[in-house]
């Protein structure tokens, strides 16, 4: 049977896939973003695999409250990156840096 | 190896290799495509742990919103792909040296616990009262009660992440004829017409 260890290795593993594709990618944010809606994933893998082990309905519902806020983020971010490509030219992580920091 | 374990341990690995290849591929189309992979393999998993309405919303909200828009941008962008191998190679040490310590530290502190979650007492919503009950009616009479408060807070938070996109993304162009509904509505017979009686052979003054 699975135990719940199990799910947290695999949802550790997942999360620092997310964490590695935001330090490794130069290229573009877009890939960042995704790597963020990565973590996000593990993260309810988390929630709903201590759900279902604890028998508690709780983190299935924070797990849907995590969905609704990712899928915000998502489109705010997304618009930013629209507005920011329009007025710079580019979504180089390497150019995007007139904040000089 | 019964069926639950075989099939737990096919959708992990292709999650794990697929969103290696979300952030490892070349071009963003494929992360995209590839993050959709990842997205259904995650709805597997939840259906393994009898988290069935999940596992629907995931598809439905990730696969079918989320996923697209990231598409949608991607196609639109239209931005150049950059080939250069110095970029990625500059932040690879710290990178490969975050992730490997995360993952070890992760990894040897969940191998060596084991978690008895057989004498936990404190259960705030606890499954076993909804034996008779599917997975979507259960979190239903939880949603709709005990978490309305935060239901609506969600349904004010995508409320606010609708109306910022459509003004962050709103633009007006200059030259475009427009409807002026207020104009329109402002015509009336006695400022438009003018009655005017001319005499012959003179016309009328324009």
């Amino acid at each position: 049977m699975i135990e719940l260890n199990q799910f947290l290795i695999l949802s550790a593993l997942l999360f620092s896939i997310g964490v590695i594709g935001i330090f490794l990618n130069r290229k573009n944010v877009i890939i960042i973003l995704m790597s963020i809606e990565i973590i996000l994933l593990s993260v309810n893998i988390n929630l709903v695999s201590f759900s279902y082990f604890l028998g508690d309905l709780t983190g299935q519902i924070i797990s849907l409250f995590v969905l609704t806020v990712a899928a915000a983020e998502a489109a705010i971010g997304l618009a930013i990156l629209v507005i920011y490509n329009r007025n710079a030219g580019t979504i180089e992580i390497e150019k995007i840096n007139s904040l000089k920091g | 190896m019964t069926a639950s374990l075989l099939s737990f341990y096919i959708f992990s690995t292709v999650i794990l290799l697929s969103s290696l290849m979300v952030i490892t591929s070349k071009n963003p189309v494929h992360s995209v495509l590839f993050l959709i992979l990842t997205f259904f393999n995650g709805a597997g998993l939840f259906i393994i742990l009898h988290a069935e309405f999940l596992a629907m919303i995931l598809i439905i909200v990730y696969v079918g919103a989320v996923a697209v828009l990231f598409l949608f941008v991607v196609m639109m962008l239209d931005f150049k792909i950059s080939l250069d191998k110095n970029n990625i190679l500059q932040y690879l040490p710290i990178g490969f040296f975050v992730g490997v310590v995360f993952i070890s530290e992760l990894i040897i502190v969940l191998i060596n616990t084991k978690f008895d979650l057989s004498n936990i007492q404190i259960l705030v919503n606890p499954m076993i009262k909804f034996e008779n009950l599917t997975n979507t009616e259960a979190i239903g009479s939880i949603l709709y009660t005990d978490y309305i408060l935060y239901f609506q807070l969600s349904g004010v938070i995508l409320l606010v992440a609708m109306i910022g996109s459509i003004v962050l993304t709103l633009r007006t162009r200059e030259g475009v004829k427009r409807q002026s509904i207020q104009s329109q509505l402002d015509r009336n017979y006695k400022s438009t017409i003018t009655m005017v009686d001319p005499k012959s052979n003179e016309g009328v003054d324009i």
